[in-house]
């Protein structure tokens, strides 16, 4: 198995008024591709910093970080936004989809940094928003659907670029146990049928579960050691 | 791009009530700005219609002063000037003090040659000339009080007490927009023949002399010259350029007109003011989602293509229907004002104005927001999300 991140020694730290919060410690992580690793850990753990900094949106102050084999801590700016919009589908508790945009057009926002033609990128939301069961939801505005339909249309807007890394920051943290149980069958259907690589923060140990592998944060530390390839788990 | 115009659209009416609210504003302010504008012009209307080739002559102590007729020949005789003419302010009442028109007693043969931009047509100047108590009036004037050619026009004299009776000889109309079409002309000899009359020390004596160039360019010398002639004299002259004269006229009410321009100019500050608010709010309103954008890979030029084309857009949109409304606002404003301001015409550079106040509102108040959206790190947006 290819490993998709490559975490040596990373740390991070932040400064509060006077003083510097260590919120990543010497840090070492490896996911693989296909996997789906959940990053489990209290609050301030530092969970979400390490999702950032896997999703290249925050950079950290030391160590080796490699997605995909790029070193991407070397990236300027426009770079690595480049990086993001060709490497990294997003997913987050709140959806964060454009209310004033339908489902087919939240669902085609990333495609526009793309050099794809209209008619591709039509096809490419019909199939992505067909594959989240949405179909017959894509004119309908964010506010018109139920959270767990506006957590769909997120996944379906991570997708359509198909990224190498699919980052899920408390996908069913908003999201009632049906819905939340939907979602969760969704990632990890994308896995498992298409291959998706899918690094997920949660609070919730039934959430976790759908992961093939579950990392303990705190204190910015990883308790446990890296886990071996999901072939082998 | 249209995935961009239909962003900044339909962010636009997110708030419609907020949009709508600010949107008024700033039609409201440039409205104001132009109106204010056009009043300051109509100040200057004077000014601007000057002619460079015609000098003033007054006495040098106050216009208030007259000068003895006598000095015409001389002035006449001078090398470069063309033709002269003389003028007497009247400032008659017609029926009420608030019926204000500028009333002038002229030099009936030469004046109208010297002010072509006064169009009289030729059978009405002709009967004018014939009339010793005849008048010709601008156009303006004649349609406000119904006047008609034939009509008789009593007026009450202030500086020339009685009541004097004049007769619509003529009708002028201005050569352009610029002209004055409010004025009352009449015959300085009818004034005389009467002064000689009432009060024989004032007879013979006008109030300033109209000096035709041959030259334009001649003017600051004519000008020396003909208040040398009249140096050591009882009544001294001061000649100076007609634009330089109706200066004067402005100058005396110069604070006034100080106020007018800062105050249209701090109405659009105070709409900037607002507007920027506008702006600030949605702005803050909608961190996360520049944050999910520049996650997503969209650079910095689109979210401030973004913020800065809803505000572009909602600033030129209810600037441009405030500069329409300028139009019939100054005209009802101007038709209230009557012959007090002769001229009150929305001009282009008002026009331009307006449009750049209101591109300036739209700009300043993205400029901040976009700024701030560029600059704040997509983690720090994100975390606002939660």
């Amino acid at each position: 198995m290819t490993p998709v991140v490559e975490i040596r020694g990373l740390c991070k730290s932040y400064r509060r008024g006077d003083q510097e919060v260590h919120v990543l410690m010497n840090l070492d992580l490896t996911i693989y591709e296909g996997s789906f690793v959940a990053l489990m850990g209290p609050s301030g753990s530092g969970k979400s910093t390490l999702l950032n900094i896997i999703a290249g949106i925050d950079r950290p102050d030391s160590g080796e970080l490699r997605i995909a084999g790029v070193d991407i801590t070397t990236l300027s700016e426009s770079a690595l936004a480049q990086w993001r919009a060709e490497n990294i589908g997003f997913v987050f508790q709140f959806y964060n989809l454009m209310p004033v945009l339908t489902a087919f057009e939240n669902v085609e926002l990333p495609l526009l940094l793309t050099s794809l033609s209209r008619r591709q990128r039509r096809e490419h939301v019909e199939m992505v928003l067909d594959l989240v069961g949405l179909t017959d939801r894509s004119e309908h505005y964010p506010s018109q659907l139920s959270g767990g339909q506006q957590q769909r249309v997120a996944i379906a807007r991570a997708l359509v670029t198909d990224p190498t890394l699919i980052i899920a920051d408390e996908p069913t943290g908003d999201l009632d146990r049906v819905s939340a149980h939907e979602i969760l069958d969704l990632l990890a259907s994308l896995n498992g049928s298409l291959g998706k690589t899918i690094v997920m923060v949660t609070h919730d140990q039934l959430a976790a579960d759908h992961a093939h592998v579950i990392r303990h944060l705190d204190k910015g530390v990883l308790n446990d050691a890296d886990q071996p390839a999901p072939a082998a788990v | 791009m249209t995935y961009l115009l239909r962003l900044i659209f339909r962010n636009l009416f997110r708030h419609p009530l907020r949009s709508l609210l600010t949107a008024v504003g700033i039609v409201v302010a440039i409205t104001a700005f132009g109106l204010l504008r056009t009043t300051v012009d109509a100040w200057y209307a004077g000014v601007e219609a000057s002619s460079s080739s015609r000098l003033v002559t007054r006495n040098k102590n106050s216009l208030v002063f007259p000068l003895p007729l006598h000095y015409l020949n001389k002035i006449r005789q001078l090398d470069g000037v063309s033709k002269v003419s003389y003028a007497e302010w009247f400032g008659g009442i017609y029926i009420d003090k608030k019926n204000f028109f500028p009333q002038f007693a002229v030099d009936g043969r030469t004046y109208f040659e010297l002010y072509p931009e006064f169009v009289v047509p030729p059978e009405e100047l002709k009967s004018f000339l014939l009339d010793r108590r005849g008048v010709i009036v601008g156009r303006k004037t004649a349609a406000q009080y119904g006047w008609k050619i034939g009509d008789l026009i009593p007026l009450q004299g202030t500086i020339y007490p009685g009541t004097w009776d004049f007769v619509i000889e003529g009708i002028y109309r201005g050569i352009d927009s610029k002209t004055d079409e409010t004025q009352f002309f009449f015959h300085w000899e009818y004034l005389n023949e009467i002064t000689k009359k009432t009060n024989p020390d004032n007879a013979d004596k006008i109030g300033i002399f109209l000096v035709g160039l041959k030259h334009a360019q001649d003017a600051p010398l004519i000008a020396q010259r003909i208040d040398a002639l009249f140096a050591n004299s009882l009544a001294e002259t001061l000649t100076e350029t007609e634009k330089a004269f109706q200066l004067g006229f402005v100058a005396m009410t110069e604070a006034i007109l100080l106020v007018i321009q800062a105050v249209s100019f701090l109405i659009i500050l105070i709409i900037m003011a607002v507007m920027a608010n506008t702006m600030a709010m949605a702005a803050r309103e909608r961190r996360a989602e520049y944050a999910i954008l520049k996650a997503m890979g969209f650079t910095a030029r689109f979210i401030v293509g973004l913020i800065l084309g809803e505000s572009l857009l909602l600033s030129l949109s209810a600037g441009a229907a405030g500069i329409v409304l300028i139009f019939p606002t100054a005209r009802d404003v101007g038709a209230r004002f009557g012959t007090l301001f002769p001229i009150f015409n929305v001009s282009t550079q008002t026009l331009w104005m307006a449009a750049g106040a209101a591109l300036l509102v739209g700009v300043v108040a993205g400029v901040v927001p976009a700024w701030r959206a560029v600059r704040t790190p997509v983690a720090e947006g994100m975390r606002g999300m939660v």
